[in-house]
């Protein structure tokens, strides 16, 4: 590099890092002046606090690291579910835009604009609040399923109580690698002869299939726990036993789905109409149909237009999911950000783990979309 | 002859104009804060989002409340108008970092006074001026009447960042009883979704359970149950290092409780500024020099009773009188019944 260009970079680079030295320095001072040390040794101490919903084994007499950990899980699984969710409502809603239904259109239309146009938070607090004034107590609750609850208390279903899991597992993991080794097998055909396999119906029947053969073989040892009503004082009902999904998590997952649906419907929407319509027409024209022309001519194509918006509505969606704080979803924020911090006192370092640790998540996701995205990118020879 | 008078006065000059200078420099090393606020022309002050007859704000934006009378006390002393406080209104997870970053230089926001607080995370607190317990309120058709009557799977509605979170884990622990802990970051919440029945109980200080009430669908059809679980000292706080403002915003507050002690009004302060003991002459200024002690005048006493009043007409204006809490328990003066006993203002 020529020196005309270092020295400018370089002078840009001593200012930044005279202004981080300021403000660390300054924030030094300061915490000595009141008496505050800098460390991150409270994260050993017991937390005392309890945290309602939990991933792993938690109680008050952990310590915050774990307190932090509950946060962090709590905060990816609603990440995971709103991000699958949101793409699957996202693409259904992207194709109907383009439905030629008027109806169909219509509703996909408003769905889009009146969802995306509302603030997230009343969202989160509509879902929330409506939905507990509109669920039934639990002693009034209607079976749903056959045995599920639905009460303003949460969603209770029966959990499974596995006595052979591992098993289970083990046929899962089999079936998927025969499912793949049956897919390159009909390829392979399919390139020989030009006959094709009904592909779908076979591999659901292995997926299905296969553990449920080893159910017949090794038996049922497979038994439920269903949730019980049960009274706690003359008109104050719970259940127990089954798993038990708190409303909070309900209110924020349909929430964030909801509303980072419709940006990636609208990206969804953006990448088929990218594609020229005389693709569409050539590929209708060697006689395949509809279906086959979206999912092997269009879709790959606008994928390439649909993936790079789309993670940043992946990255949205988890970092908007710190909203859960206001309404008592235990989250990261909520957990570590707030009452951690509010026990303890260690605004600096909390503050500091938290964003770290959201830049993480942030970076991973945009990692794995980014690998997705060269993959699918046009090869160019 | 003429020439040594003239250095003579030079010097003497001299002397007053430095003595004039330290002096000065002394009073704003006593109290950086002090020294602010004066600058400033009010004084910050940190309270909550809304709780009746503590910190709560009407449709105007007037704050009323027992947590507000404080700052409009150190107000009335310092700059002579309990009108000049700014409010910044805190959740209770931004209170700490609020005061210590310097945002605000008084925290009165129902603050518990526990010794982590105290001693580890850079506050002051200056004393007590409301003793609280934490309780649970319940529906009253629930027919819960006492907290024995709670048991395994229980739900409980409260906010985060508080030391009720903390006596609520004590609590459940100790008596062996699984519970589900609802906790939200604003009261509001907390009030919303127990009121839908989110949850069983709702917990958290006594006197913030009865204010809570208030806000209701149904304010008759709720309970607080009649024990107490912890000892719950609210007080006002300030930030570490600056002993003679902590002294101020303490000695603001004492002398509201003991003005209420020697029976000095906002009516009758000025008429006692003629009466025979001498402690009720120094708390209204006519005697002694403790204003001196802050750098201020010696009727900042007079001012703060004058203007906000003494304990007990705080109290009745803000607690009593709303129906929050209308029977005083332990914040009755010690000549009473009470545990308010003050350091006396000498």
């Amino acid at each position: 590099m020529k020196r005309n260009k270092i020295l400018p970079q370089a002078i840009t680079l001593l200012f930044i890092v005279l202004i981080f030295g300021f403000f660390t320095m300054n924030a030094q001072v300061n915490m000595e002046n009141r008496g505050i040390e800098f460390g991150f040794g409270f994260l050993k101490q017991e937390a005392s606090f309890d945290i309602q919903f939990s991933l792993i084994n938690y109680d008050g007499s952990h310590s915050y690291a774990r307190a932090y950990l509950v946060g962090l899980l709590n905060t990816l699984l609603v990440a995971f579910i709103g991000i699958i969710l949101a793409t699957l409502l996202g693409i259904v809603v992207g194709v109907a835009r383009l439905s030629p239904n008027y109806l169909i259109k219509k509703t996909a239309a408003f769905y889009v604009e009146f969802f995306r146009n509302i603030p997230l938070l009343l969202q989160i607090f509509f879902w929330y609040f409506a939905a507990l004034r509109a669920l039934p107590m639990p002693e009034d609750a209607n079976l749903l399923l056959g045995s599920s609850f639905m009460t303003i208390k949460g969603l209770y279903t029966p959990a499974p109580v596995w006595e052979n899991f591992d098993i289970f597992l083990i046929t899962l993991i089999l079936a998927l690698i025969l499912i793949f080794f049956v897919k390159k097998y009909a390829k392979k055909k399919q390139e020989e002869d030009g006959k094709q396999f009904p592909m779908f119906i076979i591999s659901l029947s292995i997926f299905i299939g296969l553990p449920l053969l080893t159910f017949f073989a090794g038996g049922f040892d497979l038994s439920f726990s269903f949730p019980e009503l049960k009274q706690l004082a003359k008109t104050s009902y719970t259940f127990e036993g089954g798993v038990g999904i708190p409303p909070e998590l309900t209110a924020l997952t349909l929430a964030l789905t909801l509303y980072t649906a419709t940006f990636i419907a609208e990206n969804v929407r953006a990448g088929i109409q990218g594609i020229g319509k005389g693709q569409k027409e050539a590929a209708a024209s060697i006689g395949l149909t509809p279906a086959q022309v979206l999912k092997l001519v269009i879709m790959p194509q606008a994928l390439r237009i649909i993936i790079p918006p789309t993670t940043n509505q992946y990255l949205n969606l988890t970092k908007n999911s710190s909203l859960a704080a206001a309404i008592a979803y235990p989250d990261l924020v909520l957990v570590f950000a707030g009452t951690a911090m509010m026990q303890t006192g260690r605004a600096i370092e909390i503050v500091a783990i938290t964003m770290a640790t959201y830049l993480s998540i942030s970076l991973a996701i945009s990692l794995l979309m980014n690998w997705y995205n060269k993959r699918i990118a046009i090869k160019e020879k | 002859m003429k020439k040594t008078f003239k250095n003579l006065f030079s010097l003497v000059a001299m002397f007053a104009m430095l003595f004039a200078l330290s002096s000065e420099v002394m009073a704003a090393k006593k109290s950086k804060t002090l020294k602010n606020t004066q600058k400033k022309g009010f004084v910050r002050c940190g309270v909550s989002q809304g709780l009746p007859g503590f910190s709560n704000a009407d449709a105007s934006g007037n704050w009323t409340g027992l947590d507000v009378d404080v700052c409009r006390a150190v107000a009335a002393a310092v700059l002579g108008d309990s009108g000049k406080v700014k409010f910044t209104p805190l959740s209770a997870k931004e209170r700490f970092t609020a005061l210590t970053s310097g945002e605000i230089d008084i925290l009165s926001r129902n603050t518990t006074w526990t010794l982590s607080r105290d001693a580890d995370i850079g506050l002051t607190f200056v004393g007590v001026n409301f003793y609280d317990g934490q309780g649970f309120m319940v529906r009253k058709d629930s027919g819960m009447t006492s907290v024995n009557d709670f048991k395994n799977g229980i739900s409980a509605c409260t906010n985060i960042g508080t030391t009720t979170e903390l006596n609520m884990r004590d609590f459940f622990t100790s008596r062996g009883i699984s519970y589900e802990p609802v906790a939200f970051e604003k009261a509001d919440e907390v009030v919303a979704a127990y009121d839908a029945g989110r949850c069983d109980t709702y917990t958290t200080d006594k006197s913030g359970l009865a204010a809570q009430r208030t806000k209701m669908k149904d304010p008759t059809a709720h309970i607080v149950l009649p024990e107490t679980i912890s000892k719950e000292p609210l007080g006002p706080v300030v930030r570490q290092g600056d002993s003679v403002w902590e002294d101020l915003v303490r000695w603001s507050l004492y002398v509201m409780i003991e003005a209420e002690e020697y029976g000095i009004t906002s009516a009758n302060a000025d008429s006692m500024k003629t009466s025979e003991n001498p402690q009720i002459k120094r708390l209204v200024g006519a005697e002694g020099e403790l204003g001196a002690a802050f750098g201020l005048d010696n009727e900042w006493s007079l001012r703060i009773i004058k203007q906000v009043g003494n304990y007990g007409e705080s109290y009745k204006r803000n607690i009593a009188d709303t129906g929050i809490l209308p029977d005083r328990g332990p914040n009755q003066l010690w000549t009473k019944g009470g545990i308010l006993y003050v350091a006396p203002a000498r």
